[in-house]
Formats: C-alpha cells, structure tokens, sequence
C-alpha cells in the first residue's frame, strides 16, 4: 500500500467518523460558564486602545459576543492551548464573535471552538491582526459545521498569522472584499476550503501549511460583489493530502471544489502561484478555471462580473504525486483514457474558457495569459462540452512580471 | 373600637408602601450614564394595571413591522422642549434632535397556562388605547430605549420583572424561557434572547460609511398611516406634524408609503408584491442594502432595489455556509421550495437563519408570504 492510499483510507475513515452516527466534539461540561458575562461587559465596555486579556482556562459562552466601532482594542488570550472558548452551548448569535468598524483590532492567543456559525468575523476594519489564534469545531470535518473560521471582509491592511483553523464547512480562514492583506505562517486542516481569498486586491499568501482539506489554498471571484478581486501571490506553502471528501453545503461556492485540489484560482485575476510544496493531492495540484464552471445561472450574474481567469502565472512550484484519483466520474474517466489505468493527471488543471472578445489575431495579449513554466496543463475543453482534452506545455510557456510584496499599513 | 381600626388601617398603609403611584411619568432626557432602571426614564412606568405613557410621549406604529418571536410592541417616540422638531426624510430615518427618546416594549398575551406560556395571536390595538397599556392577560418582556445624545444614538435594553412593576438595565442581553401557543401550530418552547448593547448595533448601524446607530423604523414609509390615538384614527405623519415632533413632511399622500401587511398570507398581484416587499424592507434590509452591515452579500433588499441579481432572483450565495439548505440560488422563480429565501426564513437554526439576530422562532405567516411572492414569479433560473 502507497503512502498516499494510506492515507485516501484514512481520510475515508475520518469521514465515516464524521458523518456516520453521532460525531462528538469536546465535552465542555466542566468549562467555566460564569468567565462569559466578564469578557461580555469587558467587549461591551471597551474604549479606544484597551487590551482585553483573558486568561488560561476553559470557558464556555452561550451567546455569540461583539465589538462595534470601537478602535484599537486588543484581545488577547494565554495561548491557544491554554485559553479556550467554547460555543458548543451557543443558543443566540450567527458567529463566535464579530467585531464590526473597528480599526486597529487585534486577538491573539487563544481557541475558540464550535461556534454554531462561523467562528471569528470582522468586518469593515482597517488594520485587522490575528495572531496565534485557533478556530475548530472539534467533531472534525462536518457538514454541520459553521461555515468560516476566520473570517475578515471588507477590511483593509489584514494580517493572520501563526493561527490555526480546523473543520470549517467553508473556508477555515477567509478574507473576503478587503484590500492589503498578508496570511502567513497559519495550519488549515480538515477544512472544505483551507485559505480562501475572495474578491480581494494585493494579498500576500505565505509559510502556511494546507493540509487534509477538500481545497488547500483558494483565490475566487464572485459575482454582485461591489469589489471583483485582483492580485493575489501564493507562496511557500505547503499544499498537500487536500483529499477530504468535501462537506460542504450544496449551493455554496466552494461545494464545487473537487476534492483533491491544492491550489485553485477561479476567475479571479493577477495571480502569482510559486516556490510552493505540493504533494498528493489526488484531483490536481493547481486548478484554473473560470466562471463558467461554478454552476452560475446567467440570470444571477451581475453583467459586468468577469469570469475569466487572467494575467495568471504559476511558476517555481515543486510537485509530488497526486493527480492519481480525481474526485468526479468525468475527470477520473479522462485519466483512465488519457493517462491509463495507473496514470496520473497533470499537476495543473485548465478548464479551457477563454474571452474571446479580448482576443487579437486568435490570442490573449501578454498581460492576460495564463503562464505555467513549471508543470504539463491539462486543457480541460470545457468550451467543447470536455470533448477534447489535451496536455499542453508550450501554449502556457511565458511569463509575468513578478507582483510586488505586499506591505501592510499597520 | 375606632381608633383601633384606623391605627390598622394606617398600619396596613405603611406595610404595603404608601398610596399607589397615581402621577403620570416625567420624560426625561439622560444625557449621559446608564440609567439602572426604564423608569428613570420616565417615557413610560407602570401605574396600577396599566403601562401609562410618560408626559409628552407619543405612542407610534409601523404599517409593517419587524417580526420578534411573535411579540406585540409598543413603540414610544419624545422629544424635550425646546429641541425642536425631527427633520422629515423621504427614505432615511427621521433626523431627530439630541434629547430625543425612543422605546419599544415587547409584550406577549398570556395564554392559558402559566406565565411562561405566551400567545402567538394579537393586536396592540387589542390593549393599548391611546394612552396607556392595559396588562391585564399580558406579559412584559423587554423594553429597548434608543436615546440621541451628543455623541450620537446609544442603544439601551431593559428587561421586565418577574413581578412586572419595573425594568432593569440588562447591558449583556438575556434569555427569557417562554412556549409559545398558537391556533395553528404546537407549542413550541423557545429562549426568547434579548440583544446585548452591542448587537444593537448590529441592526442598528445602517451606514457602515459613519458606524452610527440610528433608529429603524422612523422612516416616512413605515409611519405613514393611521394610528388609534385615544381621541380617534389619525395619520401618523400628519400628527407628528401637528403637534410639533415633524418639519417638512408633505402630505401623507405624497409621502412614501409601505404596505400595511397584517399576516394575511392569500394576497395575490400587486397586493402580494408590495405586501412582500413591505416585509422584507423592514425585516431585511437594515443590514441588505448598499451601506449595511450584509453589503458582504451582494443583495440588497430595499423596496427601491430593481428586480435582478442584488434582489436575489439566480443569485448564488456568497458565505451562507449552512444557510444555504442545499438550495443553489437566493430566488429561483416561481420554486419557493429551490429558494434559499425561504430556507433562511423558515429555519431556526443559528448560523443559517436569517434573520440572524432578533428571533429565536419562524415567522410562519412572513415565511408562507415570501413563498407566495416568489412562487408567483416566472422564468426559473435556466
């Protein structure tokens, strides 16, 4: 038995435990519930600059807590094996906290796990820290989960760093809508999506380590959003084993990600995929593909949403196994056909779609191709109903400019 | 023999404190600190059997009103002399002056059966005449004081006593353990959650532009219709005007207008759209508009939005997680059964409900009307 089987069994049984019977997270019965209307008064009476600190222990909340439009507050925590907050007895509230128009916000150093929604939102801040901090729902991968774990948007100069984030049913850390953003150095496991950005400019993905989700790393654009996404460089990570079977709730973006994808960009913009470690992750190590895979319904497009991916450039990857076992009938019958019974598929995955309105003399210009220097291409024909698929090398042999390093502003 | 029996009854007097409390409340504005009781207020006090209305107050309804876990509401607006009049809007909340006082007082009827048990059924104009509040068969529960003061609009929840003589500053929220009994459902018990201070802000800051909490429902559209005023039916608009409270208001009928929706879940036509649009203005779109706090979602639910997309008609949803009940699209016409609305309505569940703060049980009768709304749509999302 290969490593990578050992591993897909697993992964399987880690589903059945999940799915079949009665998943069980912590047992929070001898948590602490009377710490949660200290920290509630605490949030509730907070002033510009106050630091909130929590200490080691295990608590229990059964409400979600917030913070409104209260600037430089920090919240910190002991550590995140040593202060843990508990929503597993949660019975008002859609997140674990939200923190809302407050600039200069910090949390560090603590846990909070299952929360009924999502875990730790903040929205509309400028200077936005998450440090140390671990989100989980402890039962492991579920559908009945929350959706996000943490979970920026519409935010500006955001750094999540040497964080955590454990079984999401979406995106265990997400930013969304925001502008100026490093994620760097954080463990997203046993999540659908590990680290989403989505409709976002100038982020900076580094150092993290994606491992057992549906989807490692994921750069999307979705429609009706004010703000379409540009701009993302994806690097030095570790992707890999992305094979759990995905959990996520129909009808949701990401519960169209196969499993077994690394690293997927989806009509999002200028991105740069590079220096990453992908390794075994059984669809395919990169996927690019446009709108036109994500089950839109044309009538619920906003007409100026852009579906293509463009001005994409993965290069000064490394990639190991994978590709082996691709997670829908139609990819792994393209495998059997193309690459036989024991091939692989390539490392990286195109669907094919391309805006033909922006075509001069039959090609892209430059600045819009889609450049891969360092793997085969899968040309997935999706234009042609998957009629034709082909490997391809030379049609994706150029290059970008290498993005700037994002610096924050904080 | 006499003699003895007054001493009794003076005795008597004394044990139970003195003569009731006959005067009618005094408004007034705080203007800093937080106030430890409602009827330091004094917008509105219990008075023998009756919530009485303070001095000055003035008792105001919407044509259609955000659903609480069924509660019944009365709404209070004051403003002080000499602040002078709220300046008329057509869409925005009335500008009101520093001084200004609002509240809203969530009460249930009693079912039979205990002080826990609330009926689901009910009209405010079933108890409230004008001036005060008849408690007889009711349950108070909560009452939010929403107060402008120089620094903006702070938002301030009370909760009722067992005893129902006075309210207390409850900052952090509550839970209050109530079943609810009705006609047409099985009991259903349920933790009725008050907000804490800050997730008033939640539905409150309806401009993430400035973060300011503003009331909601002082709009033109909501207010303007009749109210029973203790000396008859009159126009809310027209009264606010008359006794100073509003400037610049045109005549009600060329003022916007909601619907005025009262449950009935068998309109059709026109009737139905604007009775659902009524609905989801007042219950969605403090946070779905272009400047709330849901702008992360792309649909907006104002009652000016264009049909399309950003209405929700083949939208798919952005970070619904659970909410999205395994349905792909936000409205698939003329299939309330595929719509992700309806899901989001009619679940109870946390982190899928919508919407996500204010009620702990389904609006069965706003459910079935949002269904009818969209079930009468045409075109299917392919």
């Amino acid at each position: 038995m290969t490593l990578s089987r050992l591993i897909a069994a697993f992964g399987a049984a880690m589903i059945l435990t999940a799915c079949g019977g009665e998943p069980q997270g912590r047992d929070t019965s001898g948590f602490d519930t009377e710490y949660q209307s200290v920290l509630h008064e605490a949030l509730l009476d907070a002033q510009p600059g106050d630091v909130i600190e929590i200490p080691a222990g295990r608590f229990a909340f059964d409400r979600g807590l917030s913070l409104s439009g209260v600037s430089g507050v920090t919240i910190r925590g002991a550590g995140m094996g040593e202060t843990i907050l508990s929503f597993a007895g949660q019975r008002q509230g859609a997140e674990g906290l939200l923190v809302s128009n407050s600039n200069f916000f910090t949390i560090e150093n603590l846990a909070v796990e299952d929360t009924a929604g999502d875990a730790i939102k903040i929205t509309g801040g400028d200077g936005v820290v998450i440090r140390g901090v671990r989100v989980e729902w402890t039962r492991g991968p579920s559908t009945e989960n929350g959706a996000y774990g943490l979970y920026p948007v519409l935010s500006r100069n955001v750094l999540i760093e040497d964080s955590v984030a454990i079984g999401a049913s979406d995106a265990g850390i997400y930013v969304g809508q925001s502008d100026i953003i490093i994620v760097r150095n954080n463990r997203a496991e046993y999540n659908v999506a590990g680290i989403e950005i989505e409709n976002s400019n100038n982020a900076d993905v580094y150092g993290n380590l994606a491992v057992n989700n549906t989807g490692g790393i994921l750069v999307f654009n979705m429609p009706n959003l004010p703000r379409p996404g540009a701009g993302t460089r994806v690097f030095d990570n570790d992707v890999h084993e992305n094979n759990t079977a995905n959990f996520g709730h129909r009808g949701t973006p990401v519960a169209n990600v196969p499993a077994g994808t690394g690293i997927l960009i989806n009509a999002n913009d200028d991105v740069e995929i590079f220096n990453n470690r992908l390794r075994n992750n059984r669809t395919a190590h990169v996927v690019i593909s446009s709108g036109h895979s994500s089950g839109f319904s044309d009538l619920g497009v906003n007409e100026d949403f852009d579906p293509y991916p463009e001005g994409i450039h993965v290069h000064s990857n490394s990639y190991e196994g994978g590709g082996n076992n691709p997670d829908s009938m139609e990819l792994q019958a393209l495998r059997i056909m193309k690459f036989g019974p024991t091939g692989r598929m390539p490392p990286v995955l195109w669907d094919g779609y391309v805006n033909a309105d922006l075509l001069v003399d039959g090609v892209l210009p430059d600045a819009l191709r889609i450049c891969v220097t360092d793997a085969d291409v899968l040309n997935a024909d999706g234009p042609n109903g998957y009629a034709n698929p082909q490997v391809e090398r030379e049609a994706f042999n150029c290059a970008h400019e290498p993005r700037q390093a994002v610096e924050l502003e904080l | 023999m006499r003699l003895f029996l007054a001493a009794f009854i003076a005795l008597a007097c004394a044990a139970c404190s003195a003569e009731p409390d006959a005067s009618t409340p005094q408004p007034a504005f705080i203007a800093e600190g937080r106030p430890a009781a409602l009827e330091d207020w004094g917008q509105l006090a219990r008075r023998g059997q009756a919530l009485v209305l303070g001095e000055g107050v003035t008792a105001y309804d919407l044509n259609t009103a955000l659903f609480s876990d069924y509660a019944l509401k009365l709404r209070t607006v004051w403003i002080p002399d000499g602040a002078g009049p709220a300046a008329y809007h057509e869409t925005d909340t009335f500008d009101f002056p520093v001084g200004t006082v609002i509240t809203k007082t969530f009460f249930y009827p009693l079912a039979s059966g205990g002080f826990d048990q609330v009926s689901a059924q009910g009209r405010l104009e079933d108890h409230f005449d004008g001036l005060e509040l008849n408690l007889d068969g009711l349950r108070l529960i909560e009452t939010r004081v929403l107060v402008h003061r120089e620094a903006g609009w702070e938002a301030l929840p009370y909760v009722w006593d067992d005893a129902q003589r006075g309210a207390s500053l409850a900052r952090t929220g509550a839970f209050v353990d109530l079943t609810l009994i009705s006609a047409a459902r099985p009991a259903q018990s349920f933790a009725y959650a008050v907000p804490d201070v800050n997730q008033c802000a939640a539905c409150h800051v309806t401009d993430a532009r400035d973060g300011a909490v503003r009331p909601i429902g002082p709009r033109a559209r909501h207010i303007n219709g009749p109210f029973a005023y203790a000396d008859g039916p009159q126009n809310q608009l027209a009264r606010w005007t008359e006794t100073g409270l509003l400037t610049g208001a045109p005549e009600p009928d060329l003022a916007p207008r909601a619907a005025r929706w009262d449950g009935d879940v068998t309109l059709s036509g026109a009737m139905l759209d604007s009775a659902a649009r009524a609905w989801l203005d007042i219950n969605c779109a403090h946070c779905h508009s272009r400047t709330g706090p849901a702008r992360t979602s792309g649909l907006y639910l104002e009652p000016w939005e264009p049909d399309g997309p950003h209405l929700g008609r083949c939208k798919p949803p952005i970070a619904a997680g659970r909410g999205t009940g395994g349905r792909l699209f936000s409205i698939v016409p003329g299939a309330p059964e595929e719509s992700i609305f309806v899901h989001r309505l009619e679940t109870e569940r946390m982190g899928a409900m919508m919407p996500e703060l204010g009620r702990s049980v389904a609006d069965h009768e706003g459910v079935a009307l949002i269904a009818a709304w969209i079930g009468a749509m045409s075109g299917g999302c392919n």
